[in-house]
C-alpha cells in the first residue's frame, strides 16, 4: 500500500463517510478510527495479522467480501461494514463457534469478560441450530501459573502468536488439522513439561476462558479464616494502578489506600508494600553493577582476559533479575548467561525474607500472601531457592484479578472504602520503588542511585534519558563517574532474545533490564484484561505516584538504614541474594552454564 | 558435463543417433497404475527373454558406435493413458498397443512381434468384435491432442539421454542463447498460457510480476501437490516426463531471474519423487542444472520438497509454508506469493502441467499455441477420467472440447450400459455437470459460468446408480478432513455441513436441512480465508441446484432415488410370491426374517442390515429392494 499524496485520493468511504487514510496498516484500523467497532477475535495490533475469525469481513462497492484486518486501505474504496449479508455471516460464524463451545458461562472464570459471550449478546444470537459438540472439559492445570481448558478454545490463535512472536517462548502451537485442530504444547504434553515460562501473556490475549491465570484464592481464604494464622500481605507496585477500573474508578488511578482498606476488611493482619523490596533491590543491584564495573576497569587496566573488546566494558552486561518469567526464560534458553543475571532476589522475595525475619518471634503460624500483577510469581514463590526448611517465604501469590474477585466475593463496596495506610515500617517506600511496575522503571531507579548529582533536576535528567515509555526496546547511555555505561531495556521476551543475539554478536551493553511482559508489570499476565491505552494509563499512574512521593531515591529511604543495621546485618547475602541453579525449571535439571564469574 | 552449446548439440546428436539405431522399441508403461498391475515384472521378463533369445537389447540408451546388430530398446515409459486396459506395452515403430499384458504373455510378444514382426491380435484392444492393432486406431486416442503428455509413453522416463534424443532441452537452449528474459515472458504471455492448477491465472502475468520484483533472491516453485480424489495428471507427467518439468522450471528461472527452485511433491507419489530425483541428478551431471549452465552464465538449483499429503498444501501460501518447515496453513493475502512467497522472497508458483507446457510454447511459438483451443483458454488440458466410464485413464484434449466428446468419444461412454447422470469436475472444489451441460466446452471461463471449475482436471463420471447427496457427502467429508482448521467458516462450517449431509443419507434428514446447508454454503463461500474454503461448498451447491428433488426424496420420503444409500434401502418380501420356504430366514445373518412355513415371511426393518443375502437366496424372486 502506498499513500498517495493527491488530496482527493487519500480518502476512502466507510459507510458513506469519507475517512482519511493516514498510514493505517489495514482497513480494520481505519474503520475503528471512523468510530465503527468492528467485531474481531483474532486481531491484536501487537500481534501479526492472522485473519482466521472472519468476523471483520466488510463489503466493498462491488459486493465483494474482504477481511478488514488483512486488507490494505485503498483510496476511493467504498466500504460497508454493516450490510444484511455481513450481519448474516457474522451471526453464522458466532453460531458455529457457539455450537462447539461448552456455554457454561455462569461458572466460567471469564464470565462477563468473554469476547464470545459479548459478541453473542451484541449480535442477538437467538439460538444454536447445531447439536452441541463441545468436548468434556479438557483441563491442563499442570502449570503453577496458568490453567488451560481446551474446550473453551475458539482457535483464534492469539495465544500461539503471543507465545511465539512476542515472547519467543514457543511453548504452544497448533496441532492437528480441520475440526480436530487444537492448541497444544509439543506432543500434547502438559504445560508444566513445556518450555512455558509462566508469563501468562497467552491468557492476557485469550478472548474466552480457555487460558486463565491459575486461581489460588481458596488457599488465601483458608489462611484468612484460620484464627491461628497471622496473615500478612504485600502489594506490588503495578497492582495499585490496575484494580480501580474494575470498580468504576478511572483507569490508572492509584488505589493503594483502598486496596489496603479492602485487605484489612478481608482479614489480613499486616499489609506491606512490595516497593520496599524494590528499594532494597535498587541498592543491591546498583552495588552489584558498580562492583562489576570496577572489576572490569581493573581487568582493563591489567589487560586481563576479562576485557573482550578493549573498550574496558568488562565481561558482559548485568541482567536484572526481578522478573520471574525472564529468569525462567534465561534458565531454559540461555543457561550460559545465568552468571550475568543479577544475584538479587526479586523485590517480592527480598521483602518476604525481611518480613519473615521480623516476624520470627510471632506466636501464631505465619502466612504471607503476595498480591502481584504476575502469573510467573506463582512459580517463583514455589521455587526451592525461596524455601526455608521446605516452607516458602511467600505462601501464596494471588494476582490482581484474583484480588478483585476476593473483594467482590466478600461483598466489599470498593469505591466506598476510606483509604488506609500500609503497615509501618514495611510500607515506607520511595518513588523509585514504585516505578518498578513499568518497563524501564528498574533502570531509572538504579540510575537515580548511581547518579552523583542528587538534585531534583538530576531526577528529570534521568527520566528523559530514554528510560520511559512502553516501547519494547529502549536504550540509554549514561555517564557514571568517568564511565559511559550503555543500558538496554527490553520488555517482551522476543525483544530480550533479539538483544541477547546482538550481545552475543559482540554488541556491548553494561546493564540490561528485562521485563517478560510487553511494557512491564503494568501489562502483567495477572492484570485485568487491557488494551494498549489502558496499559499506558497504568504506567502514567505509577509515574504520578513517584512524582508526589517525598522520597524518590531508594538510598534516601530511612527504613533501608534501619534494615541494614537490623535484620540484614551480616545477612545481606543470605536474605537478599540468590543463585539460580538453572536446574529447577528444567525437568531434566540442566545446571550447566555456570562459569566461575564472581558475583556480589 | 556439457559446458557449452556446442557440447549440448553434440550430445543431443549422439542421443538421436542412438535412438535411431534401435530397430524396435518396446515401451512398457511404468506409470503407477501399470506398475501396480505388474508392469515391472513384464519389463524384466521381456529383457530376460530377449537376452535368452540372443536379441541385442538396450535396457538403457547406450552411446552409439557399438557396431553389430541394431538393438531392440526396452523401456520403462511414462503413462500411456489408457489405464483401464493396463498393463500396457507399446511396440514401435509398428505402434502396436498390447493391453492387459501379463508376464506370461511376454514369450508370445518376443516370439511373434519382435522376432517374426507379427501382430498379436489376442493382446490388442478389442471392442464390439473389432480389433484395433495400432494405438492411433483406438477411439480412446482419436480425439486426444497430447502435448503436455506427448512424451509420456513414448520415451524411457528415467533417461535424460532419451529426452535429449527427442529434442529435449532445446526450448531451454533457445531461451538461454537466443532470447532475452523479456522475450521469453512475452512468448508465454502471448500464448496466454493459463495456470493448469485450477485457477487459470495467466502465467505470463505472474512471471512478469516476479521479474519486476527487486530482490536478489527469487524462487521458482512447482506445485506437484495434486490432491483431488481421482486426479493423477500431474503425477503422470512427473513420472513419465520429469525432464519436461525441469525444463519448464529452468525457463521460468531464466525468465524471472530466479536461481533456485523447489518441486513440491506429495510423499504419496514415491515413483514421481524418485523419477524427479533421478532426473535432477542426471541434469546436474549433464550440467543442465547447477552453476553457469552451458557456460552461459545462468545458474539454477533445484530441490525436491516432499509434502505429507495435506490437500491444503496445494494452496500457494500453505505450500510455501510447508517447504519452509512450518505448519501448512494458508495465510492472508496480500502480500501475494509473487511478492512475498517462499522464504519471504518473490516466487513463481506454477503447477506441473503448466511448466510442462512451457517448453512447447518456447519451441513452437505463441501463435502456434494459440491455434489450439479457444481464444481465452488456449492449449490443451489433461484430465483424469474416472468413475462409471468405459475407458478410465489419463487423457489430454484441446481446451474447449465438449464434455460429450470427452465422456462418450474418448471415454467410450458409460460402463456397463449405465445411463449418464453427472460429471464431477474439479474434485472437491468443483461442481457437478449434468446431461444439460454435455455440450459445454471444457475451458476455464465456460465452466466457471456453469458453477463448476476445471480444477486440476479430475473428471468423475457418474451413472444413474450414483446418489448425488452421497457424492456431496463424500466430497464434504474430504474437504472437512483436509481443512487446515485455521478460519472459522471452513473449520466449523464444513463440519456442520458434513453432519447434515450424513444425517440426510442416513434417513434422518429434517425439514429445513437444505436451507441450512445453503446458508452454511453461502457463509463459507463468502468468508473463508483461502481457496479451499471458498470452494468447499461447491459440490453441495451444485448438487442441490441440479438435484434438489433427490435431496428432498431423502429428507421427506426417506428414500434414495438412486438406490445407493445403504441406510435407506428397504428390503421386503412380496407376499404374493413368497412360498414360505424359510431359506431367507436361515441365511439372514442378523435374524431379521421370521415367519411360518408355507406362509409369507416378513423382514423386520429395524434389524435388517440390508446385506442382500436373502434377496440372493430367495428361489422365487419374492424379496426385493424398494
Amino acid at each position: 500500500m502506498s499513500v498517495n499524496a493527491s488530496p482527493e485520493r487519500d480518502y476512502l468511504f466507510i459507510d458513506d463517510m469519507p475517512v482519511e487514510i493516514a498510514g493505517e496498516k489495514n482497513l480494520l484500523e481505519l474503520i475503528r478510527k471512523a468510530g465503527v467497532k468492528l467485531p474481531t477475535f483474532c486481531y491484536h495490533s501487537e500481534l501479526s495479522i492472522y485473519g482466521a475469525c472472519r468476523m471483520c469481513m466488510v463489503e466493498n462497492q462491488w459486493g465483494e467480501m474482504e477481511a478488514a484486518c488483512s486488507s490494505p486501505p485503498r483510496p476511493g474504496a467504498r466500504i460497508r461494514t454493516n450490510t444484511e449479508r455481513l450481519r448474516k455471516y457474522r451471526k453464522m460464524i458466532l453460531e458455529l463457534l457457539l455450537a462447539n463451545h461448552c456455554r457454561d458461562c455462569v461458572t466460567c472464570r471469564n464470565n462477563k469478560k468473554c469476547k464470545l459471550q459479548d459478541l453473542a449478546e451484541s449480535f442477538n444470537i437467538p439460538g444454536v441450530r447445531f447439536p452441541n459438540t463441545a468436548l468434556t472439559p479438557k483441563i491442563d492445570d499442570s502449570s503453577l501459573c496458568v490453567t488451560r481448558d481446551q474446550n473453551k478454545c475458539i482457535l483464534c490463535g492469539d495465544c500461539v502468536r503471543m507465545c511465539n512472536e512476542v515472547q519467543a517462548v514457543g511453548a504452544i502451537d497448533f496441532a492437528h488439522r480441520g475440526a480436530k485442530m487444537t492448541v497444544s504444547a509439543a506432543f500434547d504434553r502438559p504445560l508444566a513439561d513445556s518450555p512455558c515460562v509462566g508469563c501468562g501473556q497467552c491468557g492476557a490475549v485469550c478472548p474466552t476462558g480457555a487460558i486463565v491465570v491459575r486461581d489460588d484464592t481458596d488457599k488465601v481464604w483458608r489462611f484468612l479464616n484460620d484464627a491461628g494464622v497471622k496473615v500478612t500481605a504485600q502489594i506490588a507496585p503495578a497492582v495499585r494502578v490496575a484494580v480501580g477500573k474494575a470498580f468504576g474508578l478511572p483507569g490508572g488511578e492509584n488505589a493503594m489506600g483502598l486496596i489496603v482498606a479492602a485487605l484489612r476488611r478481608l482479614g489480613f493482619d499486616e499489609i506491606y508494600d512490595t516497593a520496599v523490596g524494590a528499594d532494597l533491590t535498587v541498592l543491591e543491584e546498583a552495588n552489584e553493577l558498580l562492583g562489576r564495573l570496577e572489576r572490569a576497569a581493573a581487568t582493563d587496566a591489567g589487560g586481563g582476559p576479562g576485557d573482550q573488546d578493549g573498550t574496558g566494558a568488562g565481561s558482559g552486561p548485568l541482567f536484572t533479575s526481578c522478573c520471574p518469567a525472564w529468569v525462567n526464560y534465561c534458565e531454559r534458553n540461555y543457561p550460559e548467561l545465568l552468571p550475568h543475571v543479577s544475584s538479587c532476589r526479586s523485590p517480592m522475595q527480598m521483602l518476604a525474607a525481611v518480613a519473615r525475619e521480623r516476624d520470627s518471634v510471632s506466636s501464631r503460624r505465619l502466612a504471607h500472601v503476595a498480591v502481584m500483577p504476575c502469573a510467573a510469581k506463582k512459580f517463583e514463590a514455589a521455587r526451592e531457592e525461596f524455601k526455608i526448611d521446605g516452607v516458602p517465604l511467600v505462601d501464596c501469590v494471588i494476582t490482581t484479578q484474583e484480588l478483585i474477585r476476593m473483594i467482590r466475593e466478600a461483598g466489599i463496596v470498593f469505591s466506598e472504602l476510606e483509604p488506609e495506610a500500609v503497615d509501618y515500617p514495611l510500607g515506607a517506600r520511595t518513588g523509585a520503588g514504585v516505578i518498578f511496575g513499568v518497563a524501564g522503571g528498574v533502570t531509572e531507579a538504579v540510575l537515580r542511585r548511581l547518579a552523583a548529582d542528587k538534585s531534583r533536576a538530576a531526577l528529570l535528567t534521568v527520566a528523559y534519558q530514554g528510560v520511559r515509555g512502553l516501547s519494547g526496546v529502549k536504550e540509554a547511555t549514561i555517564k557514571v563517574g568517568e564511565r559511559e555505561i550503555r543500558i538496554g531495556m527490553v520488555s517482551g521476551l522476543g525483544n530480550a532474545a533479539a538483544l541477547i543475539g546482538r550481545i552475543k554478536a559482540g554488541e556491548r551493553y553494561d546493564f540490561v533490564e528485562v521485563m517478560a511482559c510487553p511494557g512491564g508489570c503494568v501489562s502483567g499476565g495477572g492484570q485485568p484484561y487491557a488494551r494498549q491505552p489502558e496499559k499506558a494509563e497504568r504506567a502514567k499512574g505509577l509515574y504520578a505516584i513517584d512524582q508526589v512521593s517525598h522520597l524518590r531515591r531508594s538510598e534516601e529511604n530511612p527504613l533501608m538504614m534501619s534494615l541494614y543495621n537490623g535484620v540484614l546485618r551480616g545477612r545481606v547475602k543470605e536474605l537478599l541474594h540468590v543463585r539460580y541453579g538453572g536446574g529447577q525449571a528444567y525437568a531434566g535439571g540442566q545446571g550447566a552454564g555456570r562459569k566461575g564469574e564472581a558475583e556480589v | 558435463m556439457l559446458n557449452s552449446r556446442t557440447a549440448l548439440w553434440e550430445e543431443r546428436e549422439a542421443c538421436q543417433n542412438a535412438l535411431a539405431r534401435e530397430r524396435q522399441k518396446i515401451l512398457v508403461c511404468a506409470g503407477t497404475g501399470c506398475v501396480a498391475g505388474g508392469a515391472l515384472e513384464i519389463y524384466d521378463r521381456l529383457v530376460t527373454l530377449l537376452r535368452e533369445r540372443g536379441v541385442a537389447c538396450d535396457a538403457e540408451l547406450k552411446p552409439e558406435g557399438l557396431g553389430g546388430e541394431r538393438p531392440v530398446g526396452v523401456k520403462k515409459s511414462g503413462c500411456h493413458g489408457f489405464c483401464e486396459m493396463g498393463p500396457l506395452v507399446l511396440i514401435e515403430p509398428e505402434n502396436y498397443l498390447y493391453t492387459k499384458v501379463k508376464p506370461a504373455d511376454c514369450e508370445e510378444i518376443v516370439a511373434r512381434t519382435v522376432l517374426a514382426g507379427e501382430h498379436c491380435a489376442r493382446l490388442a484392444y478389442q471392442k464390439q468384435g473389432r480389433i484395433y492393432p495400432r494405438q492411433e486406431d483406438i477411439p480412446f486416442y482419436h480425439k486426444q491432442t497430447r502435448l503436455a503428455l506427448e512424451h509420456c509413453g513414448r520415451i524411457d522416463a528415467t533417461s535424460i539421454r532419451e529426452y535429449l534424443g527427442i529434442g529435449g532441452y532445446a526450448a531451454f537452449e533457445k531461451a538461454l542463447f537466443e532470447m532475452t528474459p523479456a522475450a521469453v515472458i512475452k512468448e508465454v504471455g502471448d500464448a496466454n498460457l493459463r495456470g493448469r492448477g485450477g485457477g487459470g491465472f495467466p502465467t505470463g502475468r505472474k512471471w512478469t510480476q516476479v521479474r519486476n520484483q527487486r530482490s536478489g533472491r527469487k524462487y521458482i516453485v512447482c506445485n506437484g501437490d495434486e490432491g483431488d480424489p481421482g486426479a493423477f495428471m500431474d503425477r503422470s507427467i512427473m513420472e513419465g516426463d520429469p525432464h519436461r518439468v525441469l525444463e519448464g522450471m529452468l525457463i521460468a528461472g531464466l525468465a524471472c531471474g530466479a536461481g533456485e527452485g523447489y518441486i513440491y511433491v506429495r510423499a504419496e507419489y514415491p515413483l514421481a519423487v524418485s523419477r524427479l530425483r533421478a532426473a535432477i541428478e542426471q541434469a546436474e551431471e549433464y550440467g543442465l542444472l547447477g552453476e553457469n549452465i552451458l557456460g552461459a552464465g545462468f545458474s539454477f538449483h533445484l530441490r525436491i520438497s516432499r509434502g505429507a499429503g495435506a490437500f491444503v498444501c496445494g494452496e500457494g501460501s500453505a505450500l510455501t509454508a510447508s517447504i519452509e518447515g512450518k505448519r501448512g496453513m494458508p495465510r492472508v493475502k496480500p502480500p501475494r506469493t509473487v511478492e512475498h512467497g517462499l522464504f519471504d522472497q518473490p516466487t513463481v508458483l506454477n503447477n506441473v502441467e503448466t511448466f510442462a507446457n512451457v517448453p512447447l510454447i518456447i519451441q513452437r511459438g505463441a501463435a502456434w499455441y494459440r491455434g489450439i483451443g479457444p481464444e481465452n483458454s488456449p492449449g490443451t488440458k489433461a484430465f483424469a477420467l474416472t468413475g462409471n466410464i468405459e475407458n478410465t485413464g489419463l487423457i489430454e484434449v484441446p481446451m474447449g472440447t465438449s464434455l460429450r466428446e470427452v465422456v462418450f468419444d474418448v471415454g467410450g461412454g458409460m460402463r456397463g450400459g449405465g445411463e449418464f447422470k453427472a460429471v464431477q469436475i474439479g474434485g472437491p472444489s468443483g461442481g457437478c455437470l449434468t446431461e444439460a451441460d454435455l455440450d459445454l466446452p471444457l475451458d476455464f471461463d465456460s465452466l466457471k459460468k456453469a458453477g463448476a471449475m476445471i480444477g486440476s482436471g479430475g473428471l468423475v463420471v457418474m451413472d444413474n446408480h450414483t446418489c448425488m447427496v452421497e457424492i456431496a457427502r463424500f466430497f464434504m467429508r474430504f474437504t472437512q478432513n483436509e481443512s487446515c482448521g485455521k478460519c472459522v467458516p471452513c473449520r466449523e462450517g464444513t463440519k456442520r455441513m458434513l453432519a447434515i449431509l450424513e444425517r440426510i443419507v442416513a434417513g434422518e434428514g429434517q425439514e429445513g436441512d437444505i436451507d441450512l446447508l445453503l446458508e452454511l454454503a453461502d457463509t463459507i463461500s463468502a468468508t473463508a480465508l483461502c481457496g479451499l474454503g471458498k470452494t468447499a461448498a461447491l459440490p453441495v451447491i451444485s448438487t442441490v441446484t441440479r438435484f434438489r428433488a433427490e435431496y428432498e426424496a431423502h429428507i421427506r420420503e426417506k428414500r434414495c432415488p438412486a438406490g445407493s444409500c445403504q441406510k435407506l434401502k428397504r428390503i421386503s418380501v412380496d407376499p404374493a410370491l413368497c412360498k414360505g420356504c424359510g431359506k431367507c430366514a436361515r441365511i439372514c445373518p442378523v435374524g431379521a426374517i421370521s415367519g411360518k412355513a408355507r406362509e409369507p415371511y416378513r423382514i423386520d426393518g429395524g434389524k435388517c442390515v440390508k446385506c442382500g443375502a436373502c434377496e440372493a437366496a430367495c428361489p422365487f424372486g419374492a424379496i426385493r429392494e424398494g
